[in-house]
């Protein structure tokens, strides 16, 4: 009874402290203005990004070098997406005001997604010009 | 961190000497499991104490994280009494159970009060919610194991979870500048 009072209990607060989590990560990048070259490679103008562009943001980060620990971000807020496109789709049908709010979530993090492909943009640039010249 | 460190290497050369199955490396990785917890207690007073520094109340917030510890360990040992017969894997089990689950709400506590604060700074508020993740994915563990016992996937969570705090923190430090800010309407769910 206890046991499954406190596994109830931390499944709750689990849920809780992902979702808060996730939007610390990407509240952090929702500030930084995309770079000229990411604007250039992704076809992004503006400070916002449909929410459908996550997967390929997301396939253009994969084409890149990582760029210190921002891998474990990446999958925490895939996750985020993931568990905000089911809200959405099941919003749609009962809660439209849910569906809102996931669809605004979805949106966020694909602007994530769109920093982190700058940052790596920004890496690539920088471990290219450090091979240029150890090389001359 | 750096208790988890000569925590890990104690268990490694445990693990080294009498091998994995062994009932020796069993004991040490589930008692060394509860003093890690017990550190982790120090570094969420840590955190408690950061956030109410302003308010100056760290005598009250010690004395009752104190209480609570002692009222964990007296529950835990009127449960375990319940099941002398079986006070071997049942006791631990039950202890980590309860141990973390004391982790868990002394983080949601905190929590709580840094929403209410309106606590802004973004390194504390990543440090306060991957302590959060650990400590529900860890308790929530236990408690699966305990309710069933050969279910597979309660030993792969904590290993997991254990891996996801040390890599959580260590980005938010490296990563996070001090003076980083957040708006904490942010981190809530609710409709913008």
């Amino acid at each position: 009874m206890i046991a499954a009072l406190i596994l109830a209990v931390s499944f709750a607060v689990l849920l809780q402290f992902f979702v808060s989590y996730c939007r610390s990560l990407i509240a952090a990048c929702a500030g930084e203005e995309l770079s000229l070259d990411a604007r250039e490679v992704t076809g992004i103008n503006g400070r916002s990004v449909a929410g459908d562009e996550f997967g390929r943001l997301v396939q253009l980060i994969q084409l890149c070098p990582e760029a210190g620990a921002d891998g474990n971000r990446l999958r925490a807020v895939g996750l985020y997406f993931r568990m905000m496109n089911l809200l959405r789709d099941t919003g749609r049908r009962l809660a439209p005001t849910v569906a809102d709010w996931a669809e605004a979530e979805r949106q966020a993090c694909a602007y994530f997604a769109a920093v982190a492909l700058d940052h790596r943009i920004a890496h690539s640039r920088d471990l290219l010009a450090e091979q240029s010249s150890t090389n001359f | 961190m750096l208790g988890a460190f000569g925590i890990n290497i104690a268990r490694f050369f445990v693990f080294q000497r009498f091998g994995f199955s062994s009932i020796e490396y069993k004991y040490f990785y589930y008692y060394s499991d509860a003093l890690w917890t017990i550190f982790l207690y120090i570094s969420v007073l840590a955190l408690y104490q950061l956030v109410f520094k302003e308010m100056g109340v760290s005598r009250q917030i010690r004395a009752g994280s104190i209480v609570l510890l002692g009222a964990t360990v007296v529950f835990s040992y009127l449960v375990v009494r319940e099941h002398r017969t079986q006070l071997t894997n049942h006791f631990v089990v039950e202890l980590s159970q309860n141990l973390y689950f004391v982790g868990v709400v002394l983080t949601y506590l905190l929590w709580a009060a840094v929403i209410k604060l309106r606590e802004t700074r973004t390194r504390l508020v990543q440090l306060v919610l991957a302590l959060g993740i650990y400590f529900s994915a860890s308790a929530g563990a236990y408690a699966l194991r305990n309710m069933y016992p050969g279910l597979p996937i309660t030993k792969f969570i904590p290993p997991l979870a254990g891996t996801f705090l040390p890599l959580a923190w260590a980005y938010t430090f490296w990563r996070v500048s001090e003076d980083a800010r957040l708006a904490p309407a942010r981190l809530t769910a609710q409709n913008r």
